[in-house]
This record gives structure tokens, C-alpha cells and sequence, in this order.
């Protein structure tokens, strides 16, 4: 009876995420971390205690979650907020003898993709916008206008094209996004870009696969189903800020979902899977801001922060306050004596930082609204060392030229970058015409890897290791020509053009500070993205715009067909008319059977008159 | 205890169906056709509200009208003027979108006959205790509705659709709920049992749009799903409403366009259908009485690993291209041709090299 009273209540209780993920992280509380005790008594009695907070306590759990939000005041007025989620979870996915069958923080669902798969790194993203570097510097994660996956498959995989392509649809309906549309058009293989940002020793890049959709549209429909992956769904915590009006009302916007193995702790000698789920957003001076230099919480979000994830093993707000170390610039209120340094994106920043944890970060109000008042003028923005631009050249509709502008603003160092570029098959490139120019001067790269494509198959994929002088734009051109598609491949709307996915270009750009190399210490998780292996150089990479091209496209509309179907039937209808009024018909002689013709030619030689 | 709980199953399973289903299509695309989006949101809205979870509704929409670059409120859909209702929400799955919505997609969620590797979410899963909702909304014609602006359905099509489905077992009831222009066209070709056909239109009449509001510069809703929405408002999940209220929805004076039914598919009288059977929900609970046992996973130790390298110049530069087409082996041309020559002079002689050379 009470069996079957608590199993009601417990499927009640599954329907409502927040409270359900509460009862568990007391029992392994309570517990030794073995999952053994979890029956309904147990979930039952556990109920009724205080929630621990203390899912960090003396008990080292499996999983662990955390959370943090970064707010970045940008030199133009804009304002730029990275949410990150990290759950750590000490498991095997890919261990060939038990399967993994009982989740807590991580979520199922991707739990199950990762072990069905057999995936070994898992990068997706979702972007409305592009990011501009030149005006808002280095994002702290970088991803390209539109949807980008590139999955690492374990080197165990006999068909790793069928694993793909059953896991681009998988992801669709996990995320409801078109990712279905991803097939061999345009899917590549890179052989020197990506590799992989976990553990492992192997790059075979046989095991890679990227693919990019620039015409995908993100909205609250992919906001939703990865929020429901949070451990505290969009409930408590960090998340509680995320509402899509205001989020989508913005310049740029990007979230993204990455899983890779990690070292579980500083000595590396077992693995543990990370999930980052980033969600990076810069909100408009004049569309979301209104003009007024002041920022908050409120104004951004429209809501508050009023407590941490109860899950969450830390929970915290960095504001980056490096160009304000005397309060000249921007007051940032409430006031918080706390400051941390970190070494991000080669340059060494500071931040204020809020501790959600903490109960006196709420204050008397019991929530928490950062507001950032601006003072002064800020000056110009450091240039940013790396950066690119490409554009298409060229004038009608059966060549062009596409250029990409890669610019090197470091004064006296040069560095190498990967380029990779991947066209879709229908702009026929002419890689004979390929130019890489520095400086005026043709720059050989030390590099190339060229995959032509194949019509319908697969798209034509460049990559090219340059070196670039300091202080210097390379420019890199090749010409194509636009191919004729077969009118049922037109999309519904072909006039809008079509789309040539983001040039990615790898780096490892020499830093002003050096880089913490160590993993000793806690290193917030926005600076722990990149690995970083060597102090004098950090990894970025940086994405171009997409390019819209238009192809000769046949006239679909409707006038024309009736214009056509018309002018035949006046052609017939007129031509029959005329042909009446004007022809005039003329009596014949028939042609006169065998037997008379011989018998006029008998007649004719006697001289008498024919038949 | 026990016997009170069979007592209120036994009741609970006497209607017939035992779960329900959202099939809710918007076939247009383009800025202009904001008001289709808007129609089948609101349908989706009011499904929701009665229960139907997202895992039973396969929302397909042609184009997103919320996060359109037109659009001046992002992430919004209203359904009235002034902006009152975003009937877009915060909580929305579409599970077929953009260019996915084609006559085949919804023929094949219809029928079942999908590709393996299609998601749950993609499917209708309906078996023959389901009861399917299903609303169609665009631009259509006599006998026809266009998809995309770019290929039809035709009524012919659907009926036979429908006869699929009714001859896999795939649905108990059927409510369909068409919102175009001479929507009656559609329904009347049906010849499955069990559908009942609603439509917002006679044939030769024009479905009209309701208002149109000046900032976001569009016509938001079309009148009979309006009007339909304000209908739906007012039911609740016990709600004892029946279908011939529905059929009320919109008369002649609000609509303009003459909203027309069909009942003679339908075995049981309309009057005794209630709204809540296909737009609210009907969830089965299985009730058990065994404990689970739950174990839990051991530890393995491993070596030392490391990260990788991002950008490993040297071995880049070292790296030799992988061919992957079959070349010949190196000189295989050349012996080819040596030995064509060999051949040649040995049968004919050495005399003939100067007919070469």
C-alpha cells in the first residue's frame, strides 16, 4: 500500500523536474555514493530532510555540476553575456561490457546518443548573427552563423558514414533542428583542423566528421530542448535568466552543446565526461539597450538572479573589470570585494565575482541585479590580433571569385594559421586560379589539402596551412563558376540565393601573457575551454561570413508558364485561322491507274487522241 | 482500496480511445503568410493547454515567422492586435520545419512509413485506440492545398492517406480541420470510417484573414481559427462541451466565408462526441506494485593520458594527402605502350619504324 502510494507519487513527481532531481542528490547524501539504496522507501524518507546544498560535500559524488555566467562590457556600448554549464561525470560510455543505464545530472538523452554511437567528441552549435570581431574582440567560444556539428567517432567504428548519418537525425529531433538536411553534400572530412579538444592519443582522421548548415534558423524552439538538459532544466540557478524574448531580441546569439572527455583530476589518470552546455549572447546598445550606456541584469534579462542551482557544485557571476581598476570607467553595483585574475584569450583580465552560493551575494532583497553604470568614455579597443573577412567578387550569374582576407595585427610576430574551407558542389571551383598574396607578394603555404568534389556527392573541401607576416592582410582567391541544378533541387524559394558555409581558420596566436598551463588549480570554466599546452601561444578560432551566392535560377512563376501555354494556343488557334481565310484549294487530276497509262502511251505512238 | 481503483479504470477506458494525437500542419511560407504560423500556434497553444504532451503533437511549420529578420518583436507570434497573446510562448518543439514540410513528409508522418532513422518525435505513433487531431492551414484551392508555394496536395491524395491509416489501424477518430480558401474541397472525397471534417470554407468561397496589425505589418490570425481560438479559450480539461458546439464556432455574420462540416463518416453521434476527446488528452497510468533494485557501477584505473596538440605544424606540414582513388601503379602506361610497340614490330618487322618515325 505504502509501495504503491509512493510509486504514484514518484511518477507525479518525475513530471516535475526541478523538485524530482532534489529527493536523489539526498539519498547519495545520505549514502556512501552507491546507487544500491534507491527504492521508493528510501526516496520516501529522504524527502523529508532539508536539501543538502551539499552535493559538494565530504561524499565525492560521480557527477558533478557547474555553473557560470560571464558579463563582458564591450567597447561599442554592446554588452556580451557567456553562460556556461559544466556536468562532470566519472563513467565509460564507450566501455564495450556494461552499458551506462542509470543518469542523474548528465542527460539521458545524449547519454544514450554518446553510447549508441560510439562518440568520442560531440560539438554542435546554433547561431543567429555573426560575430564581429573587429568591434567586440574574441568570443570565448566561436562558432559560425547557422548550425556546425563535428563529431569525433572512437576508432572501434566499422561504418563511420552510417554512424553519421543516424546521428544527424537523431540530434534533429533531440534539438528540432534541420540537422537532418546534413548528408554528403555537405559533410567533410578535415585531415588537419579539429582535432579533438578532449583526451586521447589517437587522430586518425578518419573518425572526423564536420558539417555546417548556414541557412539554419535558431529559435526558441532549439532554446527549449537545451535547456530541458540542464540539470536544473531553466528552474533555478543560471538558467532562470534565459527568456527567449529577450535573448533572441539581440545582435548575436549562440548556444552550443559539447561533450568530450576529460581528465577527472589534475594528475590525469582516469577520464571523466564533460558536457558544456554555452550559451553566448551581445545585447545591442540601441535595439535592447536604448541608447543609454547602463546595463543590468533587468535590462538584459528581465528577471533576477534569486538563487544558485541547488545541484550545482559552484555557481558564480564574473564581470570583467580590467579596464576599470579605479571605478573611472563603469560603476558596477552591488559592490563585491572579491576579484579574481585569469588568464583568458592570452591577455590577463580581472573580474569582479559574485558567488551565487553565498547567501549574502542576495542581499536583503533576496535577488541579485548587477547594474554596470558607465561614467566615462572608454577609449579604442585593443585590435584584435586575428581576424578575417570573405566576400564574393565577380558580376552575373555564371563566374566569380571568392576572396578571403585573413589580417595579422600583431606588430612583430608571425604565426601559422589552418584555413579550411568547404564550397558545396554547385560553385565549380578552378583551383588552378587558387592565389594565397601577402603583402603583395604570392606566399606559398607550407600545406594544401584539396578534395575536388563530385556533382550531387560531395562538396569540394581546401585546406591550407599559411604563414602569416606580422602586421600583414593575406588574401586568398579562387575562382568558380556557377552550375545549372536540375529544377527539382531548387529549394521553394531559390531567389533567396545559396548559401556557402563559414571559412574556418584555426591559430595558435602568440599570447601578451603567458598561459597557465597548469590544471592544478580551479581555473574558471570560460578560461578552460581551449586546452592550452604551451605558455607563449593560445588556440582560437576564428570564422569568416558566410556567403550568399545566386544561382541561374529558371523563371518558376506562374506568368511565364501561362504566358508560354498562351502563346501556343494563339500560335495554333491563329495559324488554323489564317490558313482558313487564305488558302485556296485547287482540283487535282488523280493519278491515272497502270493499265491506261500503258495504253496512252501505245495510243500516242500511234498518233491517236488519249484516253 | 483496491477494488475502488478498477472500479474508476473500467470507466475511465469506456471512451473509446485510449490516447490522443496533434497532427498540426502550416504549409506556407514567406513573411506575408504570418497568419497561417499564427493559426496553427494558437491550435498548438490550446492542444497543450488540454493536456496533449509535445511527445503526441508533431508540429510542422513551413517557416519561422518568430525569429524572422521582418519580424520586429523576435521570438513572438500574436495571434491579436496590440500584441496581447504571444501564442509562440516560451516552451514550443516543432518537430518539422522549414524546407522539411513537403506533401511527402506529411503524407509519410500520416501513414508511418518513415525512413529508420527518423526520430521519435517525428513519428506518429498512433495506434488504434488514438484519437488524431489533425489541422491543416494555408493557401488553397478546389480540391487542393499548396505546399510551400512550390507543389499540392490534392483532396484525392488525402483521402486515400486516410484510408491507409484507417486500413493499418492507426487511429480510432479522426477530427480533421482545414482553414483555407474553398476548404470544403478537401473533406470531400474522404471515404475512411470514423472522420469528422471541419472546414473554415465552402468551394467557391475565400477564407478571410482577421486584422492586420501596423507594427508588425501583417494580418495576424485568419478569422475562422480566431474565432476558433476564442472557442477553445473557454474549454478547460473537463470540459462536457460537444462537437456540435464546434460546429456553431464562426457563423456566417463573423466568418464571411460559410464554415461547412461532415458527420455521415462518423459512427457516433456528434452530439456525444465532447470536445476533450481530441483536443484534451487521455493518459494511461500503469500502476505497479514491485520494487526496483538498483546497482551500481565499479571503478577502472587507467594510464596516464594527455590532451592533444590543436595545431601540430610539423606534423601538418609532414603529412602526406590520402588518395583515395585507385591510380595505376607508376609506369604502368609506359610498359603498356613499350609493349604494344614490342608486339607490333615483332609481327611485322623492323622496316615499318620508319612509317612512325
Amino acid at each position: 500500500m505504502a509501495a504503491v502510494g509512493v510509486f504514484a507519487l514518484a511518477a507525479l513527481v518525475l513530471s516535475c523536474k526541478c523538485d524530482s532531481v532534489e529527493k536523489p542528490s539526498d539519498a547519495t547524501g545520505a549514502g556512501t555514493g552507491s546507487e544500491a539504496e534507491r527504492s521508493g522507501p528510501a526516496a520516501a524518507s529522504a524527502g523529508s530532510e532539508a536539501p543538502g546544498g551539499g552535493a559538494g560535500a565530504a561524499v565525492s559524488l560521480p557527477d558533478s555540476c557547474e555553473e557560470e555566467l560571464l558579463i563582458r562590457p564591450l567597447h561599442s556600448g554592446d554588452i556580451y553575456a557567456s553562460f556556461q554549464f559544466r556536468t562532470l561525470w566519472d563513467t565509460d560510455f564507450l566501455h564495450q561490457g556494461k552499458k551506462v543505464s542509470h543518469y542523474r545530472l548528465f542527460p539521458k538523452s545524449l547519454g544514450q546518443v554518446l553510447s549508441k554511437f560510439s562518440v568520442r567528441e560531440l560539438h554542435i552549435s546554433f547561431t543567429q548573427g555573426y560575430w564581429r570581431t573587429m568591434q567586440w574582440g574574441q568570443p570565448i567560444v566561436p562558432s559560425p552563423p547557422g548550425a556546425e556539428l563535428w563529431v569525433w567517432f572512437h576508432n572501434t567504428v566499422a561504418d563511420v558514414d552510417g554512424n553519421w548519418k543516424e546521428l544527424t537525425n537523431v540530434l534533429s529531433g533531440i534539438f528540432c533542428a534541420s540537422l537532418n538536411f546534413i548528408d554528403s553534400t555537405n559533410t567533410v572530412q578535415p585531415s588537419a583542423s579539429f582535432k579533438p579538444l578532449g583526451l586521447g592519443n589517437a587522430t586518425d582522421h578518419r573518425f572526423l566528421r564536420y558539417a555546417t548548415l548556414p541557412r539554419e534558423i535558431v529559435c526558441t524552439e532549439n532554446l527549449t530542448p537545451w535547456k530541458k538538459l540542464l540539470p536544473c532544466g531553466s528552474k533555478a540557478g543560471l538558467a532562470v535568466l534565459m527568456k527567449s524574448e529577450k535573448l533572441f531580441h539581440s545582435s548575436f546569439h549562440s548556444q552550443a552543446v559539447h561533450i568530450r572527455p576529460v581528465c577527472k583530476d589534475w594528475q590525469c589518470s582516469s577520464t571523466a565526461w564533460e558536457l558544456r552546455q554555452t550559451l553566448n549572447v551581445v545585447f545591442d546598445l540601441y535595439t535592447s539597450g536604448q541608447g543609454k550606456k547602463e546595463w543590468s541584469l533587468f535590462k538584459m534579462f528581465s528577471r533576477t538572479l534569486t538563487e544558485a542551482c541547488p545541484l550545482a557544485s559552484s555557481s558564480k557571476v564574473y564581470v570583467d573589470v580590467t579596464d576599470n581598476p579605479e571605478g573611472e570607467l563603469f560603476d558596477l553595483s552591488p559592490a563585491t570585494s572579491v576579484l579574481n585574475t585569469a588568464v583568458v584569450l592570452g591577455d590577463r583580465r580581472t573580474y569582479s565575482v559574485y558567488d551565487l552560493t553565498q547567501k549574502e551575494t542576495f542581499g536583503q532583497l533576496r535577488s541579485l541585479n548587477l547594474v554596470l553604470r558607465w561614467k566615462g568614455e572608454s577609449g579604442d579597443m585593443l585590435r584584435p590580433l586575428l581576424h578575417a573577412e570573405r566576400y564574393v567578387a565577380g558580376f552575373g550569374l555564371q563566374t566569380g571569385e571568392i576572396h578571403t582576407l585573413i589580417y595579422n595585427n600583431h606588430p612583430y610576430r608571425a604565426f601559422p594559421v589552418l584555413l579550411l574551407d568547404s564550397v558545396p558542389w554547385y560553385l565549380r571551383l578552378y583551383i588552378h586560379t587558387l592565389t594565397v598574396t601577402s603583402k603583395t607578394r604570392e606566399n606559398k603555404p607550407s600545406y594544401i589539402h584539396y578534395q575536388p568534389s563530385k556533382d550531387r556527392l560531395r562538396p569540394h573541401l581546401l585546406e591550407m596551412l599559411v604563414q602569416l607576416p606580422p602586421h600583414s592582410v593575406t588574401e586568398v582567391t579562387v575562382q568558380f563558376e556557377r552550375a545549372l541544378l536540375k529544377w527539382t533541387e531548387y529549394t521553394p524559394d531559390p531567389n533567396h540565393g545559396f548559401y556557402v558555409g563559414s571559412s574556418v581558420i584555426s591559430a595558435l596566436v602568440p599570447s601578451v601573457v603567458a598561459m597557465d598551463t597548469n590544471n592544478t588549480q580551479e581555473r574558471p570554466l570560460f578560461s578552460s575551454f581551449f586546452p592550452t599546452k604551451e605558455e607563449s601561444s593560445y588556440f582560437v578560432r576564428v570564422y569568416t561570413e558566410p556567403l550568399l551566392v545566386n544561382l541561374p535560377t529558371p523563371d518558376f512563376s506562374m506568368p511565364y508558364n501561362v504566358i508560354c501555354l498562351t502563346c501556343t494556343v494563339v500560335a495554333v488557334g491563329y495559324g488554323s485561322f489564317y490558313n482558313l481565310l487564305t488558302r485556296t484549294f485547287q482540283v487535282e487530276e488523280p493519278s491515272q491507274p497502270l493499265a491506261k497509262r500503258l495504253a496512252n502511251v501505245i495510243r500516242r505512238i500511234r498518233g491517236v487522241p488519249l484516253l | 482500496d483496491w477494488k475502488s481503483n478498477l472500479l474508476t479504470s473500467t470507466q475511465f477506458f469506456n471512451s473509446g480511445h485510449t490516447n490522443n494525437w496533434a497532427v498540426l500542419v502550416c504549409t506556407s511560407r514567406f513573411w506575408f503568410n504570418y497568419r497561417h504560423v499564427a493559426n496553427v500556434l494558437s491550435v498548438y497553444r490550446s492542444v497543450k493547454r488540454l493536456g496533449i504532451p509535445d511527445s503526441h503533437i508533431v508540429l510542422m511549420l513551413a517557416d519561422d515567422m518568430a525569429c524572422n529578420h521582418r519580424n520586429p518583436k523576435p521570438a513572438t507570434v500574436f495571434s491579436h492586435k496590440n500584441m496581447e497573446l504571444n501564442v509562440y510562448g516560451d516552451d514550443v518543439e516543432v518537430d518539422y520545419r522549414g524546407y522539411e514540410v513537403t506533401v511527402e513528409n506529411f503524407l509519410r508522418v500520416l501513414t508511418g512509413r518513415l525512413p529508420p532513422s527518423t526520430p521519435r518525435s517525428k513519428r506518429l505513433l498512433s495506434d488504434d485506440r488514438s484519437n488524431i487531431l489533425i489541422y491543416l492551414t494555408g493557401h488553397g484551392g478546389n480540391g487542393f492545398l499548396k505546399f510551400q508555394d512550390s507543389e499540392e496536395i490534392s483532396n484525392v491524395e488525402l483521402a486515400d492517406a486516410f484510408e491507409q491509416m484507417w486500413q493499418k489501424r492507426r487511429y480510432n477518430e479522426l477530427l480533421f480541420i482545414i482553414d483555407t480558401c474553398q476548404g470544403a474541397s478537401m473533406y470531400e472525397r474522404f471515404y475512411s470510417p470514423n472522420i469528422m471534417a471541419l472546414a473554415s470554407s465552402q468551394v467557391g468561397e475565400d477564407s478571410l484573414s482577421h486584422q492586420p496589425d501596423l507594427a508588425i505589418g501583417v494580418h495576424l490570425m485568419d478569422r475562422y481559427t480566431f474565432y476558433l481560438l476564442e472557442f477553445l479559450e473557454d474549454i478547460h480539461p473537463a470540459s462536457q462541451a460537444n462537437m456540435n458546439d464546434l460546429f456553431k464556432v464562426c457563423p456566417k455574420s463573423q466568418c464571411v466565408s460559410t464554415p461547412g462540416h461532415r458527420t455521415d463518416l462518423f459512427l457516433r453521434d456528434p452530439r456525444s462526441v465532447l470536445i476533450t476527446d481530441f483536443f484534451g488528452s487521455v493518459r494511461k497510468v500503469e500502476i505497479t506494485r514491485e520494487a526496483v533494485n538498483l546497482t551500481s557501477a565499479a571503478e577502472q584505473p587507467s594510464e596516464p593520458l594527455s590532451y592533444v596538440d590543436q595545431l601540430p605544424v610539423a606534423e601538418i606540414i609532414h603529412q602526406k594527402p590520402k588518395q583515395k582513388d585507385w591510380h595505376p601503379p607508376d609506369g604502368f602506361i609506359l610498359g603498356l605502350w613499350t609493349l604494344i610497340l614490342l608486339v607490333f614490330f615483332k609481327t611485322y618487322g623492323i622496316k615499318h619504324l620508319k612509317h612512325i618515325f
